[in-house]
């Protein structure tokens, strides 16, 4: 088991609300630690739309999902927020003393004085394509990443897609694999041009092989993957396949916020509008995922319901301090936080 | 004006329809099952829809973006659009669209 990190804020979310949340609780002297189940910062910002221009960030007339999120890490460095990618909280539970423990699928564990939902849309997840019974072979035959090459030795892979991940795993895989072929529906690809250039090259020598197409059956038993039926415009044939790994893009999934004891109301959470508290005491939410009445999903909604958060939770982390609200152009003191990086 | 969207499990509905709008925007408004999670920026394929051939003509043809980002839904098909490039216009009142595998809110997520 690994060390509990002691924190007094535990942030669900490194989306655009998540990171604001790190400067205005750094304000009032709580530190942070963040996890996100993407390998970087920016949550939707970064994953779907990285270089499309938002127009309706105050006093930014365009900026693009990574630009801002460039500019939110930008400004909340003073505050030294630790950040945990690539992991999602599984677990939160609140203890007789009123704090939580929360650990990953990672197997990090934290001890919060609390904790901030402010998981937008969800945790981004592998899309599944429709294929019937695919459930059944998920872990076995069928994987959405691959975590060792040795899984796929000596096997009959199929890759399915058009993107980076799909040209980069052909390549990795195709010494490993007894064989590997690339599904794709057009012969054209979205990844590096290198990388599609270095497949075409091992598909004329016979090394790998593409087909045009889609994956329409598996066939085989007890989730270990035997063949499957590849359907084109033209024909339908059946593949000897023992692995696929389909690559589709991800998508957002409520996830295990479900099961940590909040009220719900069609996958959103409940909050007051005066501390964005939820159900139970000392666990906030902040941003897309939380709902009250009039809410707007808009990123400057989270923002500003991450400052009066912060407020609340300032009472809960500090009991009985007295809290002076203060404003950064006038401040000393929250100048010489700002300047501390 | 109207649209006419047959859902993912067959069902066909008539929806209003207002000038301008996205169709992704007014099946979403209209309380049907449609994931769509960017919102309509062209980065999910999560509003992918069949478009009745007779009608395929009378569309702004789609941009690269668009044509790229159609590889991330399934079951992709010559007369598959996404619903959020498709602005709502006189000339379509009436489009007969279905709702492609895949769209629905919470049935796209593996694990």
């Amino acid at each position: 088991m690994s060390e509990v990190i002691d924190t007094d804020i535990l942030i669900v979310g490194a989306g655009p609300v998540g990171l604001f949340a790190v400067f205005e609780l750094g304000l009032l002297d709580m530190r942070a630690h963040v996890v996100d189940i993407l390998d970087r910062p920016g949550g939707q910002c970064a994953e779907l739309y990285p270089e499309k221009p938002i127009y309706d960030i105050p006093g930014l007339p365009e900026v693009t999902g990574q630009e801002l999120t460039d500019n939110l890490l930008k400004q909340i460095a003073p505050f030294k927020p630790q950040f945990h990618y690539s992991q999602m909280v599984t677990a939160l539970a609140k203890r007789d003393d009123g704090f939580f423990d929360v650990e990953t699928d990672a197997g990090t564990r934290f001890n919060a004085k609390v904790v901030i939902v402010a998981a937008g849309g969800g945790s981004f997840q592998p899309k599944r394509p429709p294929v019937p019974q695919i459930q059944d072979y998920e872990g076995k035959s069928v994987f959405y990443s691959v975590r060792q090459i040795e899984a796929f030795r000596n096997e009959d892979v199929v890759i399915v897609g058009g993107g980076d991940s799909a040209l980069d795993w052909t390549l990795a895989l195709q010494p490993a694999a007894r064989s590997v072929t690339l599904v794709h529906r057009r012969a054209e690809f979205r990844a590096a041009d290198a990388t599609v250039n270095r497949m075409w090259e091992l598909e004329k020598a016979d090394m790998v092989r593409f087909k045009l197409g889609q994956v329409t059956q598996l066939n085989g038993t007890d989730g270990a993957l035997e063949s499957l039926v590849l359907k084109s415009k033209e024909s339908e044939e059946t593949l000897p396949a023992t692995r696929l790994l389909p690559f589709f893009g991800l998508t957002m999934k409520l996830g295990p916020v479900a099961e940590w004891g909040l009220n719900l109301n069609e996958n959103l959470i409940p909050v007051d509008t005066e501390k964005f508290e939820t159900s139970v005491p000392g666990i906030f939410s902040i941003g897309d995922i939380n709902t009250y009445p009039g809410k707007l999903k808009l990123i400057l909604s989270g923002f500003h319901e991450a400052a009066l958060m912060a407020h609340a939770a300032k009472k809960i982390v500090s009991p009985g301090e007295r809290v002076v609200f203060q404003y950064t152009t006038s401040s000393t003191s929250l100048q010489k936080k700002l300047k501390a990086a | 004006m109207q649209i006419h969207v047959t859902d993912q499990k067959g069902i066909r509905h008539s929806l209003e329809a207002l000038e301008g709008f996205r169709l992704m925007e007014i099946i979403r408004d209209w309380g049907l099952d449609v994931k769509a999670e960017c919102g309509g920026a062209c980065a999910c394929a999560t509003c992918h829809v069949y478009v009745e051939p007779d009608w395929t003509g009378k569309l702004y043809e789609a941009q690269d973006e668009e044509i790229d980002m159609l590889d991330n839904a399934f079951a992709v098909e010559d007369n598959s659009r996404l619903s959020c490039q498709l602005l709502m216009s006189e000339d379509l009142d009436g489009i007969e669209l279905t709702l492609a595998p895949g769209t629905q809110k919470d049935d796209a997520a593996a694990a």
